[in-house]
């Protein structure tokens, strides 16, 4: 896996970085996810070097640990601000936050304000980091202006648009648009791809049997599509269709984050088709 | 079909799931509902502009709530209504009852009205030996088969056209025998017309309560309201105070919205401002007018800082576009309201001890507050009525545990690094092939479907391993 950034194309990173002038000198804070830390670190590699690509300094703060969407989602507004504080103090002095995630990168833009409302200074802190934190797709192209160059991948792919992103922050051509820049991908519209996949978070454990349900239908209109990946920006997202496709023995489609495929960084995937081979 | 209790959501959850023609009989309506109003919304331009002037409407007669009532029932009164206050559901069905029996009622009509059911006034005049008519063809579906509505739009939605023929074939006096929908509203119709004309008293809901003229409007397709208001002697409005809007023209943008949000159409069969008794020189109207006016925690909300709620104008737009409703249907929500909006309002009408779990149910996925017409920020007040629960501990102590447990690690960075680090370890004890088909602690998630295998080591150990790598190299 490192060698494979080490070895990344300088002379494509280099022209994007120049193409990026106005962002060269930013410093650029990774928020990995706990999803992408445990489960799919590849994604948060592949999100370094399309940063670095797009001409940006990464950092990762060792320190880190998860935004708080669980305790937040179930009410626990005190264990919510003791996370909230721990990754202010992390995050507040980069250029930028940026987070491969809708979900998370919502409840740090959105949410941490809410529940910090009552303490003016936390507030103003937690204004200043939801105002430079960024979904990792919608920076690339509107912060960026990034193009992707380069990335050949054979086959057709069909999108789900998560819920935070794409209500929330307003994730939607920015995928597209990069995915249209990658040589040999041809795109399958997916019926509902804006549909809640039924994860949401602690609901798909809460509630599995309605979460069930609800990604059973998903994976029909996926498996409609007849599309080689499924994509998309959140790893929960695509961890719960994947593991519906799996389980119901559809073994056709693989499911990837947006930013492995861009980064190059898709046949390396575990568990994926291509990996077996 | 015994309606069924809040308390037991999980229970109505699993009994609902195992209908096996349930979604489908759901998805006959929400689709369509869906896509008649993706295009209505398509064909009016002003629709954002609508919303937020709706949104001004209520938000403004909301905040002055004091003076609006009081402006209602000053121009109410002058034009003869008899006004009543109830500020609990009992009351107000009691206030009912008592007009009922003053009158010496033995058959009332009611057109459809969610508000006469929140305050159990179906029950309450069943109970009291009152023929009670449901004037409304859905609601007269479900009285004769004894359900409970289960969405607040199409009340008989969970009703197949099979069971509509029957229905009819047993209770019509002149049953049709065809199962044409055409001849089966005749059947209806039939079956209706005597009892409008035969009814000693009528009894229908609001749409809208106009404060300057003390007028209630009414939307329907069936013309339903206006039979049941315009032949009996007596006719009785039960509202809630929500309703209010200052006049005509404050009510004409909610009107589009409504009827746009609810069924996807410009404006209704019927739209009517009904304005009291009978004057001297009607030709006919009936001679008394009553308005119940009903608070049953509605200036509690707004007391709790949940006045968006009060917004909300019953169109069911959120239900028809929640990926849970669509699947559960209304009656598993075992209240009056199902779905996002009524997951809202039953912690309040009831309370959050009893209601709080399908606070839970919804995976905040933004849909209903995308559609709602009136911008109510749905998820938002899910989630604070959520925070509600877990400061009065009403959260079960597995769940409260788990998620302080994690909120504690996520706290010490370090500490929840180790146990990640731990945990890719077990998850991979735990692999085959790529995925886990079951592990101990995740069955939630591997009951119903695979988890990915995740690498070898966290992203956080690779990416150090890899910095020290290169720092040792240069």
């Amino acid at each position: 896996m490192s060698q494979e950034i080490i070895n990344a194309d300088v002379k494509g990173a280099q022209s994007n970085a120049i193409k990026c002038l106005n962002i060269s000198e930013k410093k650029v804070g990774l928020f990995v996810t706990c999803l992408v830390n445990t489960m799919r670190p590849s994604v948060g590699f592949a999100a370094i070097k399309l940063l670095e690509d797009a001409g940006c300094t990464v950092d990762v703060p060792e320190s880190q640990s998860c935004c708080g969407q669980p305790a937040f989602n179930s009410g626990d507004d005190e264990g919510t601000r003791q996370i909230a504080y721990q990754t202010i103090k992390q995050f507040e002095t980069f250029d930028y936050v940026v987070v491969p995630s809708g979900s998370c990168a919502a409840m740090i833009k959105k949410n941490f304000v809410e529940v910090l409302k009552d303490q003016p200074e936390w507030l103003a802190r937690a204004e200043h980091l939801a105002s430079i934190t960024h979904e990792l797709l919608s920076f690339l192209v509107d912060v960026c202006d990034f193009e992707p160059s380069g990335v050949e991948l054979e086959g057709s792919y069909t999108y789900h648009d998560s819920c935070s992103g794409y209500r929330s922050l307003h994730v939607y051509e920015q995928p597209r648009k990069m995915l249209a820049n990658v040589k040999g991908l041809d795109h399958r519209p997916l019926h509902g791809h804006s549909e809640c996949c039924g994860f949401g978070g602690t609901f798909c454990v809460k509630y599995s049997d309605i979460s069930n349900e609800i990604v059973a239908e998903k994976a029909e209109n996926v498996l409609a599509t007849e599309a080689d990946y499924l994509l998309g920006g959140d790893m929960g997202c695509l961890m719960n269709m994947a593991g519906k496709l799996n389980r119901e023995g559809h073994k056709e489609i693989e499911a990837l984050h947006t930013a492995e495929v861009l980064a190059g960084l898709a046949p390396q995937i575990l568990g994926g088709k291509n990996a077996s081979k | 079909m015994q309606a069924n209790k809040p308390e037991n959501f999980y229970q109505n959850v699993k009994d609902a799931l195992a209908q096996p023609d349930l979604k489908m009989i759901i998805r006959r309506t929400t689709d369509k509902a869906e896509a008649k109003r993706a295009e209505a919304i398509a064909n009016f331009p002003g629709f954002e502009n609508a919303r937020k002037q709706g949104q001004k409407v209520k938000d403004h007669t909301i905040k002055y709530m004091d003076h609006y009532l009081a402006e209602f029932e000053k121009n109410a009164l002058a034009q003869g209504t008899i006004i009543h206050w109830a500020s609990t559901a009992e009351e107000a069905s009691k206030i009912v009852l008592d007009i009922c029996r003053q009158h010496e009622a033995k058959k009332v009509t009611r057109s459809k009205s969610m508000l006469g059911e929140e305050i159990g006034l179906s029950h309450a005049l069943d109970n009291s030996g009152i023929e009670r008519v449901e004037t409304d063809l859905a609601e007269h579906i479900i009285q004769l088969a004894g359900d409970p509505p289960s969405h607040i739009v199409w009340p008989a939605m969970h009703r197949s056209r099979e069971d509509v023929i029957k229905l009819f074939r047993e209770y019509h006096k002149d049953p049709t025998y065809s199962e044409e929908i055409i001849d089966l509203v005749r059947s209806a119709r039939r079956d209706l017309r005597t009892k409008f004309l035969t009814a000693d008293i009528g009894i229908s809901g609001s749409n809208f309560l106009l404060a300057d003229s003390g007028s209630s409007c009414t939307v329907t397709n069936e013309g339903n309201a206006e039979l049941t208001i315009t032949p009996p002697k007596v006719h009785i409005v039960t509202a809630g105070i929500e309703k209010l809007v200052p006049s005509m023209a404050h009510a004409i943008p909610l009107l589009r919205l409504l009827t746009r949000s609810a069924t996807g159409s410009e404006i209704t069969q019927y739209i009517t401002f009904h304005n009291g008794a009978k004057r001297p020189n009607d030709a006919d109207g009936p001679e008394e007018c009553h308005m119940v006016l009903v608070d049953n925690g509605r200036t509690k909300m707004l007391a709790d800082g949940m006045e968006e709620m009060l917004r909300c104008i019953r169109c069911g737009a959120c239900m028809n576009h929640c990926v849970v409703y669509k699947h559960i249907g209304g009656h598993a929500y075992g209240s009056v309201y199902p779905g996002p909006m009524g997951s809202v309002l039953t912690p309040h009408l009831n309370s959050l001890e009893v209601a709080n779990k399908q606070t839970h149910a919804c995976t905040l996925n933004g849909r209903c507050e995308e559609v709602c017409p009136v911008n109510i920020p749905l998820p938002k007040l899910l989630r604070s009525l959520r925070a509600q629960s877990w400061d009065k501990k009403y959260e079960p102590l597995t769940n409260r545990f788990v998620v302080k447990a994690f909120a504690a690690l996520a706290k010490r960075p370090m500490l929840f690094q180790w146990v990640s680090s731990c945990g890719v370890i077990f998850m991979k004890l735990c692999s085959r092939k790529g995925w886990i088909r079951s592990m101990p602690l995740a069955g939630g998630w591997t009951r119903n479907r695979d988890l990915i295998e995740p690498e070898s080591k966290t992203f956080m150990q690779q990416y150090k391993a890899m910095k020290k790598a290169k720092s040792d190299g240069a």
